[in-house]
């Protein structure tokens, strides 16, 4: 059994889908921040059989969380202030994503102007539903 | 300052100062013929549109303003590679208000977030087309004498005609509107616009026999189908002669019901239709140059 030690502060991210920290890992762009990060992968889990972990130790107000929401509901954000469990955070599906998808559609603007960001922004809560901002094309969980 | 965008961009009290506005415009030209002396409106048109270019150009020149710009995106600096960020920041230098049509959705919005004057959407892709929009409101308005309570039939290419995707989204804040969607499977209406109309409780119809549903009609909204707009040339050869509107058609329907077309027409309407006094879609032309004289002015803020 692997041990990663306890962190002073930061996040825990439990319940990760098996084979998806590293995909969360590149959307929260832990690779520009200089800090300690764990990755553990296909932890035993009672719920699920297999999870991925991720460890962050760093300021609790440098992440943003909110395009957690859109990767995946069932994260657990255990949110760490002197090696204790200060808080379980709710993901709530951010109403605006940038650059986290992009637009397919050939016939929008991003497909041809260079440094435009792909905005999303949520067009259905209740379907979870997100359309590009510039050509309205929708964009849906399932397709990512 | 203000942008044009899509058709929601104007609340409806603020569309009917703009149909107002259009109107007097329309009574008293004499009043507004040096409205706009000393400005400039920059078209920038990175597809050919020779029928909302000269619109502009015409509501334009009508007001006392000048016009300077480009007919296609060969002629601009587009086929330099400049980005529509960058062609923007310079326009704004050289004119004060801009009409930019592009084969791109979303890119006059891109010109917007960047600009230092007025965007107005003139035609983005398959999205949005706003002033054909304000102009086919103020056609209906001014012939109907109301924008509410009627039942309007969308027919032809429902997928890729942006006139249909803005006049919708335009008229489902209107009490009492009734769709009926007249296309061909392959150009259905886009799912976001039935998605809306389904969480709005807008009653609409999809069909694909346009005789059937004629006696129902208080408005006729016919499109082209535009071979632009596809990938694929042996669809278009399949799907654009699919319908035509003849005398035969025509006499199924109301006596005051209204023909309404965005321009050019091909085949869907039949010429002998032209003389069918229910046949509006070249007063509607003309509504085009008093709406985008109206909206200059407004977006000028010169009224």
């Amino acid at each position: 059994m692997l041990n990663v030690g306890k962190i002073e502060e930061g996040f825990v991210l439990d319940h990760i889908a098996a084979g998806k920290s590293l995909s969360i890992y590149e959307h929260l762009q832990l690779d520009k921040l200089d800090c300690t990060v764990a990755i553990i992968k296909n932890a035993r889990s009672n719920k699920k059989g297999k999870k991925d972990i991720l460890k962050v130790e760093c300021d609790i107000n440098t992440l943003d969380l909110d395009v957690l929401a859109y990767i995946d509901h069932n994260i657990t954000v255990n949110v760490i202030k002197n090696g204790e469990i200060v808080e379980k955070k709710e993901l709530m599906l951010p109403r605006q994503i940038k650059n986290v998808i992009r637009c397919h559609n050939p016939r929008c603007i991003t497909s041809i102007e260079q440094e435009l960001p792909h905005i999303f922004y949520l067009a259905d809560a209740e379907k979870e539903v997100y359309r590009c901002k510039y050509c309205e094309e929708k964009y849906t969980e399932g397709s990512k | 300052m203000r942008h044009l965008m899509s058709p929601l961009d104007f609340t409806t009290e603020e569309l009917d100062r703009l149909f107002d506005l259009a109107n007097d415009i329309e009574q008293n030209p004499g009043k507004y013929a040096h409205a706009c002396d000393g400005k400039i409106l920059a078209t920038c048109f990175y597809e050919p549109s020779t029928r909302t270019r000269l619109s502009f150009e015409s509501a334009m020149t009508r007001l006392g303003g000048t016009v300077i710009g480009f007919s296609d995106a060969a002629s601009s600096s587009a086929s330099k590679g400049e980005s529509v960020s960058d062609t923007i920041r310079i326009i704004s230098c050289y004119s004060d208000i801009c009409a930019m049509r592009h084969p791109k959705e979303g890119a006059p919005m891109v010109a917007a977030e960047k600009s230092g004057i007025p965007v107005i959407n003139a035609g983005d892709g398959g999205h949005q087309h706003p002033t054909q929009t304000l102009t086919d409101l103020l056609t209906i308005r001014s012939m109907k004498g109301k924008l509410d309570h009627f039942t309007i039939g969308l027919c032809g290419d429902l997928k890729f005609g942006r006139t249909v995707h803005s006049l919708i989204n335009a008229l489902v804040r209107y009490q009492n509107i009734r769709f009926i969607f007249i296309s061909p499977e392959e150009l259905k209406v886009p799912d976001y616009i039935t998605d809306m109309l389904k969480e709005k409780n807008i009653p609409y119809e999809e069909v694909i026999r346009l005789e059937d549903i004629m006696p129902h009609l208080d408005i006729l909204y016919m499109t082209r189908v535009q071979k632009e707009r596809f990938f694929n040339e042996e669809d278009y050869v399949r799907l654009k002669d699919f319908y035509i509107l003849d005398t035969v058609k025509m006499a199924l329907a109301k006596k005051d019901m209204l023909v309404l077309h965005p321009l050019p027409r091909v085949n869907e309407i039949s010429v002998e239709v032209d003389e069918d006094p229910r046949a509006a879609y070249f007063k509607q032309a003309k509504y085009g140059v008093y709406v985008r004289m109206a909206l200059i002015l407004t977006l000028l803020e010169l009224h």
